[in-house]
């Protein structure tokens, strides 16, 4: 045991909230490390709070301790207080289950969900005693590896990282672990490290970055090619194909301290083919992959019963779109009754359907209902392909505020491509019509609406569209403000224009960003997810600093045939078909919902040879948003349909 | 609506890793605890309904204890009263996490006080370190001397002052301690019994307050007493509730 817990609990006392460095969670597991067992080190690189319920992690978690040569242990971003200690007292990063030195560990493998965590990344590898660039890394020194949606673009971090797993996580780790394995048993010899990632390189979905070159040409990049012949030129991410074989996390672990998600989460299905463009995490989870529903119901009751919890997430994109919904809501409350359990749907479709499952299931707490229409106009919405009528979200929100809610959240997107200020205004009437439909029910009926600037992600649509300026975003906001100043019942917020600024460098950016976020790194900026932490002054300086122009790589329209940083891995999605989708934004054109339409080709499933795996070959009930179905209201959908043209291979160059 | 709610008053002790817990955090623990146990615990009425829990005096975050008390309200019609107490106090510990155990409980008549208005005074083991014996035994005789022991702290954004003095009821040097596998390491070990009315003094407070200052290390509480008025007899907060039956619990 080499505990390093001993020299850590009397230094407890001294930093805020302790609780988030002991672990001793339900669920937690006490693996045995050995010469042959590969032990992986699960970090999250945020706080505690936020990193727990991470649910990848956790699905990992277990996947890699049920095999005999693993061993999985987590850890998470100390606070600035605790950092402040252990640096101090010479203590590295720590596992929170046996409290073992992240040195020890053969890898140490980081989920990346958001950008603005890219330098907490680079300060947990520094605080394990890790050289930050892995060009620097002895051979004893633990591998590091990267998975999650950040990593669809992983060109800013290759130098700090040695391994990206592109896509579902399950299978990737089972290959990784073996390959590593034989060379722990064969002793880590000196000069070997870079045989084995050169082998990891071939692993599919595995991307090694060291074993690529990158070329530019002027600003541009030319290229990024592979070293050796045997590394593969492009990396497809993974899929797993039936997640009904998958029913992690079995033992979900039930934190000792207060998390962000306190309560059981259910994955119910995988991907989104809604197609809304600006939405990266429909576009790199196709296709859809669902939970059958008998395993949903029995994950939800012996996990609230394992748990104790009252409270259970069924979690997925769109979450109404799962063709179970209606009988796994009704099953999960029935055992127990609405007053004792809640069930909560994260994402949620906006139509009269989805209030009637929340009503399902909200009988006693009726306090807030969240929807997402993200656009204020039905032009913004048809170019954005969030394709919910002004009828729908009215008929929502009538239904909801007549079955006793009093309050909504409405979320918004502001900087959106082709956006005028009469597409942003759009917002405020939608609120304020919202609040007045409330009024008839209720005088204090209120309308929160919530306004997050436009990041274009990479493996969307809008991949090549120059972001909005901090400026014109703080201008759209401005425009808000005052027109929604006198509107009684509406509550305007909004994300930070200076932090959306920063995570467009880093969305986007190709490995020159390296030196820039070991920049603001290097000058205290961690935490940048966190307002009071953030420093949009040492993004900027850190930039200037390096030669990289903030407007080049942020708010530059791409053109068709630009080589982007991330042309050598692949979501499954064809980048010609993404570019037709971007032409059809522009042109104002919808596209359907290709569960219950015939096949766009985007790729994702005739690339993979697999294909949805929906429990019902119609359309849920009430999706009007491009579903072709429509029960909230009546009347056709105003979709355009487009025959998919021909696309001649030559002339998009890919 | 008329109350008629069965009331389980349980001990229960917190050591190890779990004392880094706060006191909030404990309460979830033991709503979920009893949720698997799947106890009829009875709800609060309202727009959101919550399990009816009572918890005596708050232990401060990274204090071990050996005597922390809970009331919870049963449903009647749901609770059967010749139920084995010392099996469900079995189940009851295989939920809590490691570190955390039931140490007792029994059925109390439901017009029992609550424990934040009957405890009087809590026995505490308090080990300070960085400090000699005799240090330690000259700050203990020069508080208990002391007319008062004044300190002043915030509430409400404002100042106020209070004497501690009458609330330490107790203050004796145990000696000092050496270093042993179980978590202690050396310094010196004190027994204080520290009253709870009007309100609870806590040990950092009273640590603070001598002269010179203590650093405290490991602290556990031993007991919570009430303290009848009238006979100055004391008993715990099981014993002294005790109803003759069960049945004056219906
Ligand atoms: S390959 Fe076809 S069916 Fe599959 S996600 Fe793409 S468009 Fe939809």
């Amino acid at each position: 045991m080499n505990s390093l817990w001993p020299q850590l609990e009397p230094l407890l006392p001294h930093v805020q909230k302790p609780a988030r460095y002991i672990g001793c969670e339900d669920g937690m597991q006490t693996p045995t490390h050995g010469p042959g067992i590969v032990s992986w080190l699960l970090t999250y690189p945020d706080t505690y709070e936020i990193g727990l319920p991470n649910q990848g992690l956790q699905i990992l978690y277990e996947i890699i301790n049920e095999r005999p040569d693993g061993a999985a242990e987590r850890s998470y971003a100390p606070w600035t207080d605790m950092e402040a200690v252990i640096r101090r007292e010479r203590i590295p990063l720590f596992s929170v289950d046996t409290h073992r030195a992240g040195g020890d560990f053969d890898i140490i493998a980081f989920n990346l969900s958001a950008e603005l965590t890219y330098t907490n990344l680079v300060n947990c590898i520094d605080l394990a005693g890790v050289p930050i660039h892995s060009s620097h890394r002895a051979d004893s020194d633990p591998l590091i590896g990267v998975g999650g949606h950040c990593t669809y673009n992983p060109e800013p971090i290759a130098d700090f990282v040695d391994f990206v797993v592109l896509g579902d996580g399950e299978e990737a780790v089972g290959d990784i672990t073996e390959l590593v394995r034989e060379w722990k048993v064969a002793g880590k010899n000196s000069g070997t490290r870079e045989g084995l990632l050169r082998e990891l390189s071939k692993l599919p979905g595995v991307y090694v970055p060291s074993m690529y070159e990158v070329e530019y040409d002027g600003a541009f990049l030319a290229g990024v090619t592979p070293r050796y012949a045997d590394v593969p030129a492009t990396i497809e991410k993974r899929t797993v194909a039936d997640l009904g074989e998958w029913p992690y996390p079995k033992n979900q672990l039930v934190p000792m301290t207060e998390v962000v998600h306190d309560r059981l989460s259910v994955e119910v299905f995988r991907g989104c083919t809604r197609g809304c463009r600006f939405c990266q995490a429909g576009m790199i989870t196709r296709p859809v992959r669902e939970r059958p529903a008998e395993q949903v119901s029995r994950m939800i009751s012996e996990g609230l019963q394992r748990t104790g919890y009252d409270e259970v997430a069924l979690t997925s994109l769109s979450t109404a779109d799962f063709s179970g919904i209606e009988g796994v809501v009704k099953h999960a409350v029935s055992d127990k009754g609405t007053d004792q359990i809640s069930v909560a749907l994260p994402s949620l479709r906006v139509d009269a359907f989805t209030v009637g499952i929340a009503a399902e299931i909200q009988r006693a707490r009726r306090t807030g209902l969240t929807f997402a229409p993200e656009a204020g106009s039905w032009r913004m919405r048809q170019v954005i392909n969030k394709l919910i009528r002004e009828e729908d979200l009215y008929g929502a929100v009538e239904s909801a505020f007549s079955q006793g809610w009093r309050r909504m959240k409405l979320y918004f997107l502001t900087g959106l491509p082709t956006e005028t200020d009469e597409d942003t205004l759009g917002i405020a009437e939608l609120a304020r019509n919202c609040v007045k439909l409330g009024k008839t029910h209720k005088s204090s009926a209120s309308v929160t609406v919530s306004v997050g600037g436009f990041v274009p992600k990479p493996f969307t649509p809008f991949q090549w569209f120059g972001q909005n300026t901090e400026s014109e975003l703080q201008r759209k906001i401005g425009l808000l403000r005052d027109d929604t100043r006198r509107s009684k019942g509406v509550q305007l917020k909004w994300h930070d224009p200076k932090a959306t600024l920063a995570e467009g460098i880093t969305s986007r950016g190709d490995r020159r960003l390296g030196p820039v976020i070991e920049y603001v790194w290097r000058n205290g900026g961690t935490f940048q997810e966190w307002s009071e932490h953030f420093s949009y002054e040492l993004w900027l300086e850190g930039m200037a600093a390096n030669d990289c122009d903030v407007d080049w790589y942020v708010h530059r329209h791409r053109t068709e045939d630009e080589v982007l940083p991330w042309d050598h891995l692949s979501a499954g999605l064809h980048k010609d078909f993404l570019w037709q989708d971007w032409r059809d934004a522009l042109d104002e054109l919808g596209l359907e919902d290709c569960r219950w339409t015939p096949c766009y080709d985007c790729g994702a499933c005739t690339g993979y040879g697999i294909e949805h795996r929906v429990a019902s070959a119609t359309p849920p009930a009430g999706g009007s948003q491009g579903t072709g179905v429509d029960l909230s209201t009546g009347g056709s959908v105003p979709v355009v349909l487009q025959p998919r043209p021909k696309i001649d291979a030559g002339a998009v160059g890919s | 609506m008329k109350n008629d709610n069965v009331k389980l008053r349980i001990r229960f002790d917190k050591h190890g890793k779990i004392r880094f817990t706060s006191h909030r955090d404990v309460a979830r623990i033991w709503e979920r605890t009893l949720r698997r146990a799947s106890l009829p615990v009875a709800y609060s009425e309202g727009f959101s309904p919550r399990p009816k829990l009572s918890f005596g005096l708050a232990l401060s975050t990274g204090h071990e204890s050996d005597a922390e008390y809970l009331d919870i309200e049963l449903d009647p019609d749901r609770t059967d009263l010749a139920m084995d107490l010392e099996s469900l106090a079995t189940e009851l510990s295989g939920h809590l996490p490691v570190g955390m155990h039931v140490t007792d409980m029994a059925f109390v008549d439901r017009r029992t006080p609550s424990l934040q208005e009957s405890v009087t005074s809590c026995i505490w083991q308090i080990d300070v370190i960085d400090v000699d014996a005799d240090t330690v035994a000259c700050a203990v005789a020069r508080a208990l001397a002391a007319e008062d022991l004044v300190v002043t702290r915030e509430r409400k954004g404002k100042q106020v002052t209070d004497d501690l003095r009458p609330l330490v009821l107790s203050l004796d040097v145990i000696g000092p301690i050496e270093a042993d596998d179980t978590g202690t390491v050396a310094g010196v070990r004190l027994l204080a019994e520290l009253g709870t009315q009007p309100r609870a003094v806590r040990v950092a407070e009273l640590l603070a307050a001598l002269d010179p200052p203590l650093t405290e290390r490991r602290v556990v509480r031993l007991h919570q007493w009430i303290t009848n008025d009238d006979t100055a007899e004391r008993s715990d907060p099981l014993s002294a509730a005790a109803s003759p039956a069960p049945a004056g619990a219906m």
